[in-house]
């Protein structure tokens, strides 16, 4: 008998009992559609932790306060306040560093006319918008100008513009803000980035950090420097005269640890990635084992089906089917139930993977390599799980398989 | 056509051996009618398995259309039985959930036949059988007698050396009982081959020879002096058609 032939009266077979063959099916379908789903969102996820850490700036590395202590008392990481601008202006720009921007940041009530809103406000200079990848979309950014002459002026990010006016795009260019009560002039607006939820870069205030020391805070403390690297290779060499540089400055004998530190952002990414690439596998590997067990219910269905087909097992046999054709009709059968339970078990993980997505707002990404080794798995359970019930039929003896009642 | 010498058949259950036959010698001559008849236990049944190549023998020598069969392996008897034989069964044995025509290619379909030819073959048998308005039918939707004829046409689909039919009427009434052999008749007036195992002596009047048995030993073979004309009136419509 041809492959053809087996395959058409292994469809048949399982056309015959479709309530049986559907549920068995089932198994399959959920293992195949939670591991699609599970990788989908899982890539997903990291794809945008990488994009938020990415959006945080290009080759950034970030200088914060060590921890302070008295009489033996630790206050943790960034307590203390020993960055200065005297810091920052000992940081050459050279091969290995591109920029430096310091920062200081602080939560202020902001009013105009029309409305007012509450938002953090982001004392900086103007290397900043180019270490943040901050893009102006109308009227300028700070200057150096700004920044020497403490000069009272604010770029808005367009969530504060909306909260204020009610309008993204409303005209506030050269409008009189009050940020606690401090008059400042709007002289600019960024570009809307898209990143929501806590330090968006939307919904946030920049003015000079002269200015947001000398009004706002009333001390010239800095909270952090951030300081991008050249390219990504000379982030280490970045690093190392950034440490060298600080230490100096702050007088930090050769053998005592450092009073300030430096987070380097490949680092963080790499982190991060590590961290949810192996949850994904986590996930991945629990859907497998519903794949598994999905497999285990094909063969005891299939071993099920062998038993009570006995007698139909002997008629083939007696009118001629070698034990091949009996074998390759029931593997035939493991087989198409596994690859089309494969088939719907991917096609709901897509849909339940980017149904999930929309929910929670992520980019899922099903690659097709992931497609690929479902469906496959799915094939090879159907084999692995078949050959022993087809194996089990095969070798019936014919006159008992007759007289099997 | 079938030769059998010294046949033996031993069946060992744990150190208990049961011998089912004991040496026997039996030759059926191309275009026979046999009924082997014999009461429950005298090895009528492990004979019929021996000579439908569903068993081999412990100890002996089958020919069958002249090669020797008694030593061959599982997949060599598939084939034998595929092309040399044809089986009807007390229990009718076709598969349920198959149309009649389907039934009757099956043989055909393992003996790797086109399905065109298949097709034309298997209705070609179905009609000799008297059943050519029956085709599509499922052997649920026939009576046990047309069930019969359904492997009947299988049976003799393939032109087989010999037909083997084991209890062919056991669960069918007299009228159906006497179409099936009036069926049997006419394939042996065309030239068939036919072996019927039996144990109605009534039945075993249709046929030309009969062969005794008892405790795994040949009882009798002797030659039917007047065999009755089993009458069909089926036949002779679904023929008439």
């Amino acid at each position: 008998m041809n492959f053809l032939e087996s395959i058409r009266v292994s469809l048949r077979a399982l056309r015959a009992n479709k309530l049986r063959s559907a549920l068995t099916m089932l198994g399959i379908i959920i293992g195949v559609a939670a591991v699609i789903a599970m990788v989908g969102i899982g890539n997903g996820a990291t794809a945008s932790i990488t994009a938020q850490i990415q959006g945080m700036g290009s080759n950034l590395l970030t200088i914060s306060p060590g921890q302070s202590s008295s009489g033996g008392v630790s206050g943790g990481a960034g307590s203390s306040n020993n960055l200065t601008m005297e810091d920052v202006a000992k940081i050459q720009v050279g091969t290995a560093i591109k920029a430096v921007a310091p920062i200081t940041n602080t939560n202020a009530q902001v009013v105009l006319s029309s409305g007012n809103t509450s938002t953090s406000i982001v004392g900086t200079t103007e290397s900043y918008e180019n270490i943040k990848n901050v893009t102006i979309a109308r009227g300028r950014n700070i200057t150096k100008l700004d920044v020497s002459s403490n000069a009272r002026v604010a770029v808005l990010g367009p969530t504060v513009v909306e909260n204020l006016m009610g309008d993204v795009n409303a005209n506030i260019i050269g409008k009189s803000i009050k940020i606690n009560n401090v008059p400042f002039q709007v002289i600019g607006v960024t570009t809307a980035t898209g990143s929501t939820g806590f330090q968006s870069s939307d919904d946030m205030i920049t003015a000079p950090i002269t200015t947001v020391q000398g009004r706002l805070l009333g001390r010239k403390t800095v909270r952090s420097i951030l300081v991008s690297a050249s390219s990504e290779d000379l982030m280490q060499t970045a690093q190392e005269e950034l440490t060298a540089t600080l230490r100096k400055a702050h007088k930090i004998p050769v053998g005592k640890d450092n009073d300030f530190r430096v987070q380097n952002q490949a680092d963080m990414l790499e982190t991060m990635q590590s961290v949810t690439q192996t949850l994904t596998m986590l996930l991945g590997g629990i859907a497998g084992i519903s794949l598994l067990v999905g497999g285990i219910g094909i063969m005891n269905i299939m071993l099920v089906s062998v038993t009570e087909r006995t007698r139909e097992i002997g008629i083939r046999k007696a009118i001629g089917a070698k034990s091949s054709d009996i074998l390759l009709q029931f593997l035939i059968e493991a087989v198409v139930l596994s690859i089309l339970g494969g088939g719907i078990g991917i096609a709901l993980g897509y849909g339940g993977s980017s149904l999930v997505g929309k929910a929670l707002s992520l980019s899922t990404s099903i690659s097709p390599s992931s497609v690929l080794i479902a469906f496959g798995f799915s094939a090879a359970i159907g084999i692995i799980f078949g050959v022993f019930p087809a194996r089990k039929a095969a070798a019936m003896d014919p006159i008992d398989a007759l007289r099997y009642e | 056509m079938i030769n059998l010498k010294g046949i033996t058949k031993i069946y060992a259950n744990g150190d208990i051996q049961v011998a089912a036959l004991g040496g026997v010698d039996l030759h059926v001559g191309s275009g026979e009618f046999v009924a082997i008849m014999g009461p429950s236990g005298s090895g009528k049944s492990t004979l019929m398995n021996i000579l439908g190549c569903l068993d081999t023998p412990t100890q002996g020598e089958y020919y069958l259309d002249g090669t020797d069969v008694a030593k061959a392996s599982g997949d060599q008897l598939s084939v034998i039985r595929n092309r040399k034989i044809g089986f009807v069964f007390q229990g009718f044995n076709l598969l349920a959930r198959t149309t009649a025509v389907e039934n009757v290619e099956l043989p055909m379909l393992y003996a790797g036949m086109g399905g065109k030819e298949r097709r034309a073959r298997a209705i070609t048998a179905l009609e000799s059988v008297g059943l050519g308005d029956r085709i599509h039918h499922r052997p649920k939707e026939l009576s046990g007698g047309q069930q019969q004829r359904v492997a009947i046409a299988r049976a003799l689909v393939t032109n087989p050396a010999i037909i083997l039919a084991d209890e062919p009427t056991g669960n069918l009434d007299s009228r159906s009982s006497e179409e099936v052999m009036a069926i049997f008749q006419r394939l042996h007036t065309s030239g068939n081959t036919i072996i019927i195992v039996t144990h109605e002596t009534e039945i075993a009047q249709f046929t030309e020879r009969v062969v005794r048995f008892r405790d795994g030993r040949l009882e009798g073979d002797e030659f039917v002096k007047n065999p009755r004309i089993a009458q069909a009136q089926v036949l002779e419509e679904g023929l008439a058609k």
